[in-house]
């Protein structure tokens, strides 16, 4: 076995579904953009991907927003604490922490159940039945999914934020000691709008690479329960390398400047 | 008897990388009769009924149905010729997440846009039709036995009134009392109606039971083709040995 010829094998692998994917993508899009839409199928992705993704979100932030709190006051801010404090945690939970927790998040959540249930459909005939149906299995069963997680995730993202500086908030006054009203002055004083925006232009990307990937993989995905389960594990291992990746991507298009 | 052609498959090849699973096939069904292709597992049947029905594109050939060439529609006209079709997959293929009511109606909700209710009644007859009752209609699809769903699935393909009906392997995995019962509805929605069937299957006795002719594939060519009670006096060594069902030679 040449060792070469494998890299070489490996990489065209990578080439070719890369393009698979983006090809996928503008297909979608297109889709996006034509009628028919169906509203009782967006309506309920909405509580699917949006409402039901809610406490989990909320755990998520609101711990990562304690421990941050906690962390900058014992390694760096013995000397103005408060507003030390304060600042990173809206600005860690904003611009970074919120989305890209909230998008692994969903990732995992969401993004496995569109893999395997599409996947089961695709096995059992579901989406070659669809089109004998006359009804596009694109506009079925992805159009409704991407719809309501480009809407949702920056709402969940948004909600991520408030718990998150609320966490912080709660360690501040209860554990660390330092004084509301400053506390509250130093966030409101550190809160920037572009901080906001930023996470959640994260978010519309982020719920677009989710279902993207959950879709796909769904789509392509092979034979029996093993078939299902290797998309499933694809769609989530994917999709967070992408939200990964385009995290950074998007910070230094927003901030460095 | 009528001899208006519905189908007319000229040519038709279909290659997997290098696997030849279509090499060149030709067909014709009548208007109002049935076809049914016969062959062992694997010989391309499954593949066969996907090229037809637009699933699969073809590398090459002709497919004609009612005079017009399929395969070089555009993908909304395909969409469009749907319409006049049934099909009835091999595992039911019913939608999961649906009720059974909802299952029959799908066809006719997406395409005619009628309101629920009406899709409703249409669909409660569609079901009577196949010998289910009303209270299986808010069933959800996962909690019929195997033979319930083959009706469910039958039903649905014939919701929307088709004119042309495509069954793969509808008995398998039937025991042979409720094999029996879907061939007989197969024969009464298709033969009864006036309606043109093609089938795939392995199961002879389905195959004697619906078709008006017979075609035998193996390794991508139709070797036979011929009324269904010529069968028996094929002179062909590869029919005589799929209907006896021999594990000798010559396949």
């Amino acid at each position: 076995m040449n060792p070469l010829a494998a890299i070489g094998r490996n990489f065209i692998t990578f080439l070719a579904s890369t393009g698979r994917i983006v090809l996928f993508a503008l297909s979608i899009i297109c889709h996006c953009l034509q009628p028919p839409l169906y509203l009782r199928l967006i309506l309920r992705q909405f509580i699917e991907i949006g409402y039901h993704s809610l406490p989990m979100v909320g755990m998520t932030t609101l711990c990562s927003g304690m421990v941050v709190a906690l962390q900058s006051y014992t390694g760096f801010a013995r000397f103005f604490a408060e507003e030390t404090v304060a600042t990173v945690v809206v600005i860690s939970m904003l611009r970074e922490l919120s989305p890209v927790l909230t998008g692994l998040m969903v990732a995992g959540r969401v993004g496995a159940s569109m893999a395997a249930e599409i996947g089961a459909m695709q096995v059992t005939e579901q989406i070659d039945a669809l089109t004998t149906l006359s009804t596009n299995p694109y506009k079925y069963l992805i159009v409704p999914r991407i719809i309501a997680s480009i809407i949702s995730l920056p709402f969940l993202v948004l909600i991520g934020d408030i718990i998150g500086v609320y966490g912080g908030f709660m360690i501040g006054i209860y554990k660390l000691n330092f004084n509301a009203a400053s506390y509250i002055f130093f966030i409101v004083h550190h809160l920037e709008k572009i901080d906001v925006i930023a996470g959640m232009a994260k978010a519309i990307v982020f719920g677009f690479l989710i279902t993207l990937m959950g879709c796909y993989q769904g789509f392509n995905s092979r034979r029996g329960a093993r078939g299902v389960g290797l998309a499933t594990t694809n769609a989530v291992v994917v999709a967070s390398i992408m939200i990964l990746l385009t995290n950074y991507i998007i910070t230094e298009i927003f901030f460095i400047n | 008897m009528s001899k208006i052609i519905k189908l007319r498959i000229r040519n038709l090849k279909k290659s997997f990388g290098s696997k030849m699973v279509l090499n060149g096939i030709n067909l014709d069904i009548c208007e109002g009769k049935s076809l049914v292709v016969i062959g062992a597992s694997g010989s391309g049947k499954s593949v066969l009924l996907k090229c037809i029905i637009g699933l699969i594109r073809p590398d090459s050939g002709v497919i004609e149905i009612d005079g017009k060439n399929v395969i070089s529609l555009p993908r909304y006209e395909r969409e469009a010729y749907m319409h006049k079709f049934g099909v009835l997959f091999q595992g039911g293929a019913l939608f999961d997440s649906l009720s059974v009511w909802e299952n029959v109606a799908f066809g006719l909700i997406a395409t005619r846009n009628i309101n629920r209710s009406t899709a409703r009644g249409i669909a409660l007859k569609k079901l009577a039709q196949v010998g289910l009752s009303e209270d299986v209609a808010n069933l959800s699809t996962a909690d019929l036995s195997g033979g319930m769903q083959k009706r469910v699935s039958l039903a649905r393909s014939i919701a929307n009134d088709p004119k042309f009906i495509f069954f793969d392997e509808p008995t398998t995995g039937l025991d042979p009392i409720m094999a029996d019962i879907i061939n007989k509805l197969i024969v009464k929605c298709t033969r009864d109606l006036g309606i043109t069937g093609f089938l795939i299957t392995h199961d002879m006795s389905s195959a004697r039971k619906i078709a008006d002719r017979i075609a035998m594939l193996y390794h991508g060519k139709i070797i036979w083709e011929g009324a269904v009670n010529k069968i028996d006096n094929s002179g062909n060594n590869y029919v005589n040995q799929f209907i006896n069902g021999k594990a000798e030679l010559p396949i």
